[in-house]
């Protein structure tokens, strides 16, 4: 497989190793009245693997949808490989939704989804073709989906399910990989799981790779950097750069202390006492980063 | 001022008896559909009020085929209806729908067999315009009582259930981990509206049976942000629609171009819609900050204008 | 049965079929089963209206359908789709009243325009439908890709460049232009029982897109032809036969997917506790 099969994005050549794939300038978006983000920039390199982490309602999916083109920033601008991004990334930007909502009895398998993946926006019915066989094959092994390629979509688990939108997503052969919350509703092995694949993948296909979650730490072990968004504001830069108490303070606007045990990351409220067990975020502070066992 | 006053309500309204029958009747079954559409429109069951009115206009047509009393091939029908929709319908949303509209295919299949019966024994040319739209003047007053009390009957089981109904309704997850039997609520709020739905059917027809359901729930779940709130103006609402379009059509008797006046239905719908249109005219800001509130929730990212998608 | 007469009947009720089983399958997988039943309802207003004004029915029929499915589509992105589409019905629905009002000959039309007329199908309804049939399909076939990624998969549609809006609208003139034509065949109340039954069942038989679409075409097709058989011999109406044995295949369908998913155990359930997940 040749690298450069990007014939289609005629306006985005490849750029030049080392300069930036991804970068947003002073992003900001307001909608329906209120500030959601402000000043938010940050760059991603081919190759590179993000976590765009943060509580809930923050503004990670708006964030998402800004790079994707689907929500017009109020200030700044997005860059792709140095020009400002066209209307659709095109195929240099592969997107991975949290969830589908999609019914058990949906006549579509696995394959056919991902089939969908390398012309689903061209007009006219795919003509059975080999060559299209094989490249959902690889598709499907790259994620280790082969064993239910064939099963009706929904009727997979979460898990499962996100495997073969990841592979989806891949069979465009993007160079930007973006996954809204794909750990949201998995299990602990599944999670696992997931963060293997996409990281493998990001190191052998130099594709980037940002994640959004709401807790840090399935992804800490494999996150080059962070861009950790709260209060409207994002900090971004290498993971223990970020994650810090005094960085993570300034952003939540009230003091958080920053802890790290045994490995792992949690950040606690100062001024008031929070269940532990807590995911929702408050004013006064967030905890994420919990041990779950 | 007086005289501005005849000039609307033409003499005689009032002191006619189908007029006054109307009216009872009339607001009887627009109670009864806003607060039982609001619960309707809540849970995305539109498609199903609306099958059930046909639903149980086929009972009627059948009931008055075999010569028994309509109101009862109504409601039996509508009822069993909404038994079988339950039954080989699923919890899923979308399967749901499918499992009703087979339903209403096999209903209004029914429909067609005893209408087509229906001219084999009696010259009724106009059947088929009654049954889908009633006719509100020509209730005949001994069926009120029944009328009522199913529309009391409907009102009791949303009163008692009210917040379980709301609980499951908003949340079915939330209220399964309560352990409150959502698959049971489901089905006696199913029954409450195929009772709600098939007397109103009876008396106005399966068009305008459904736009009580569902016009003046929507309107009222656009204003009032409190479920109970909206029940109680999505009955007021319906209710002054139902009373103005029945003056409008009694007023309308000798306008062009046939001398027979137009229908109420076409009023009542008329009104119904303009007062949902109405609704975005007030407040279009609220719609904005809910629609950012929601949007995290929302499952298909259409709703911002985004680059995308044309003007 | 089968005489020149009849030629007509079954080469309209073949038509009608194949749309149907067409437009079905999209609109069982859009979930939108009440658009399917609310847009040919809304025609039968236009074509009173339309035989009020003295034009030809067929022209009521097409702009109170594609009325209606603009409505549905604009509406139904403020509202909810099922409210949307509930208020279209009924205020289409209460115009026609109106047109019917107007005049006394329609009370028998009425009749017809609901539940068809197949048996009395004339040549030269027959050209504009076998043409709509093909037009109609061909334009399905053409936008069978994005319309699929569209509907399936709107959470990614947006993102890969596939407005979701666009495929909805589009959609749904599509299936308004369609079905309004075979109103006066099948009549506006059972055209869609024709879409909903076979296509439903057809996703319960098969999980591949393209075999779902030509058992939906099928389906569709033993249907109307087996309820041509039975309402010509029995004289009664094609409505009833249509609607009752899109049923049964409904239900045939539920049956075989409770077989499926209780006794046999797909292959990828043992082969997925093997692999870690």
């Amino acid at each position: 497989m040749t690298a450069e099969k990007t014939a289609e994005t005629t306006s985005q050549a490849e750029a030049p190793a080392g300069h930036d794939l991804l970068r947003l300038e002073n992003i900001g978006v307001r909608l329906g009245g209120r500030q959601i983000l402000t000043g938010v920039s940050f760059t991603v390199a081919p190759g590179q693997f993000t976590g765009l982490i943060g509580p809930n309602g923050a503004g990670k999916t708006t964030l998402l949808r800004v790079i994707l083109g689907l929500t017009p920033p109020t200030e700044g601008r997005v860059l792709l490989n140095g020009s400002p991004r066209p209307r659709h990334g095109g195929r240099l930007i592969g997107y991975v939704p949290q969830k589908l909502a999609i019914d058990q009895d949906v006549p579509l398998r696995a394959r056919d989804v991902v089939a969908l993946g390398i012309d689903g926006h061209k007009l006219g019915f795919p003509l059975p073709s080999a060559k299209r066989k094989d490249q959902v094959n690889e598709a499907l092994r790259a994620v280790g989906a082969e064993s239910y390629a064939d099963a009706r979509i929904g009727e997979l688990s979460g898990g499962e399910q996100q495997r073969v939108l990841i592979a989806h997503a891949l069979i465009g052969k993007p160079k930007l990989l973006l996954l809204d919350e794909p750990l949201a509703n998995l299990d602990l092995k599944s999670e696992q799981g997931i963060v293997s694949v996409l990281a493998r993948l990001a190191r052998e296909q130099r594709i980037a790779v940002l994640i959004s979650a709401h807790d840090l730490n399935p992804l800490l072990r494999e996150t080059d950097t962070v861009v950790y968004v709260a209060g409207g504001r994002a900090a971004a830069g290498p993971t223990d750069e970020v994650i810090r108490t005094e960085v993570l303070s300034a952003l939540y606007g009230s003091h958080v202390d920053v802890l790290n045990v045994r490995g792992r990351i949690i950040v606690i409220a100062g001024d008031e006492q929070q269940e532990p067990q807590a995911h929702h975020p408050t004013d006064t502070g967030v905890i994420i980063g919990l041990d779950r066992n | 001022m007086g005289h501005f006053f005849s000039y609307i309500v033409e003499p005689g309204l009032l002191s006619s008896g189908p007029v006054r029958t109307a009216l009872l009747v009339g607001t009887v079954v627009a109670v009864t559909s806003g607060v039982v559409g609001v619960l309707t429109v809540i849970r995305g069951q539109s498609f199903a009020g609306h099958s059930l009115a046909d639903v149980a206009t086929t009972g009627g047509a059948g009931a008055f085929l075999a010569g028994l009393n309509q109101f009862w091939g109504f409601l039996i029908a509508g009822v069993a209806g909404a038994a079988i929709m339950e039954l080989i319908g699923v919890q899923r949303r979308r399967g749901r729908d499918v499992a009703t509209g087979v339903v209403l295919g096999a209903a209004l299949g029914g429909a067609a067999l005893f209408l087509y019966l229906g001219t084999q024994t009696s010259s009724t040319t106009g059947a088929s315009f009654t049954i889908l739209f009633g006719s509100m003047f020509v209730i005949s007053p001994d069926t009120v009582p029944a009328l009522i009390a199913s529309g009391v009957v409907a009102l009791a089981v949303i009163a008692v259930l009210s917040r379980v109904l709301l609980l499951t309704s908003l949340s079915p997850e939330l209220a399964a981990a309560r352990g409150v039997p959502v698959r049971a609520v489901g089905i006696a709020y199913l029954v409450a509206l195929a009772v709600a739905v098939s007397l109103s059917a009876v008396v106005i027809g399966a068009v305008l049976s459904t736009a009580l359901l569902i016009g003046p729930a929507a309107t009222s779940l656009r204003v009032a942000k409190r479920p109970s709130r909206a029940m109680l103006a999505a009955a007021l609402i319906g209710t002054a629609a139902t009373w103005l379009g029945i003056l409008l059509a009694y007023d309308s008797y000798y306008w062009p171009p046939a001398g027979h006046g137009w229908p109420v239905s076409f009023f009542v719908v008329a009104l119904v819609v303009v007062g949902y249109l109405l609704s975005y005219v007030r407040r279009p800001r609220r719609d904005r900050r809910a629609r950012v509130a929601g949007q995290a929730q929302e499952e298909a990212p259409t709703q911002e204008a985004g680059a995308c998608s044309p003007a | 049965m089968f005489s020149g007469l009849m030629l007509n009947t079954w080469i309209a009720a073949t038509i009608v079929a194949v749309i149907a089983g067409v437009m079905g399958f999209f609109a069982v997988l859009r979930g939108q089963s009440f658009a399917a039943h609310a847009i040919p309802n809304g025609a039968f207003a236009g074509a009173a209206g339309a035989g009020l004004l003295g034009l030809n029915v067929i022209w009521g029929l097409a702009v109170f359908a594609v009325a209606g499915a603009l409505g549905i589509g604009a509406l139904g992105r403020r509202a909810r789709q099922d409210v949307a589409t509930a208020l279209m019905l009924v205020l289409m629905l209460g115009i026609g009243a109106l047109f019917v009002s107007f005049s006394t000959e329609y009370a028998e039309v009425t009749y017809s325009l609901l539940f068809g007329e197949v048996f009395g199908v004339g040549s030269n309804v027959l050209l504009p439908i076998v043409a709509l049939g093909a037009v109609s399909v061909a334009v399905i076939a053409l936008m069978y890709r994005p319309l699929l990624l569209a509907s399936a998969l709107p959470e990614i549609a947006d993102a890969r460049g596939v407005s979701t809006r666009r495929m909805e609208l589009s959609f749904l003139i599509v299936m308004a232009l369609a079905t309004s034509m075979t109103v006066p065949v099948v009549g506006a109340l059972l055209m869609f029982a024709l879409m909903i039954g076979p296509a439903a069942a057809a996703r319960s038989f098969t999980k591949r897109p393209g075999q779902a679409i030509a058992l939906s075409v099928g389906i569709a097709l033993a249907t109307v032809w087996i309820g041509i058989a039975v309402s010509y011999h029995t004289n009664w109406p094609l409505g009833f036969f249509v609607g009752v044995i899109a049923a049964g295949f409904f239900l045939l369908g539920q049956g075989w997917g409770a077989v499926r998913r209780h006794w046999w155990v797909p292959r990828q359930a043992s082969a997925v506790g093997a692999v870690a997940v």
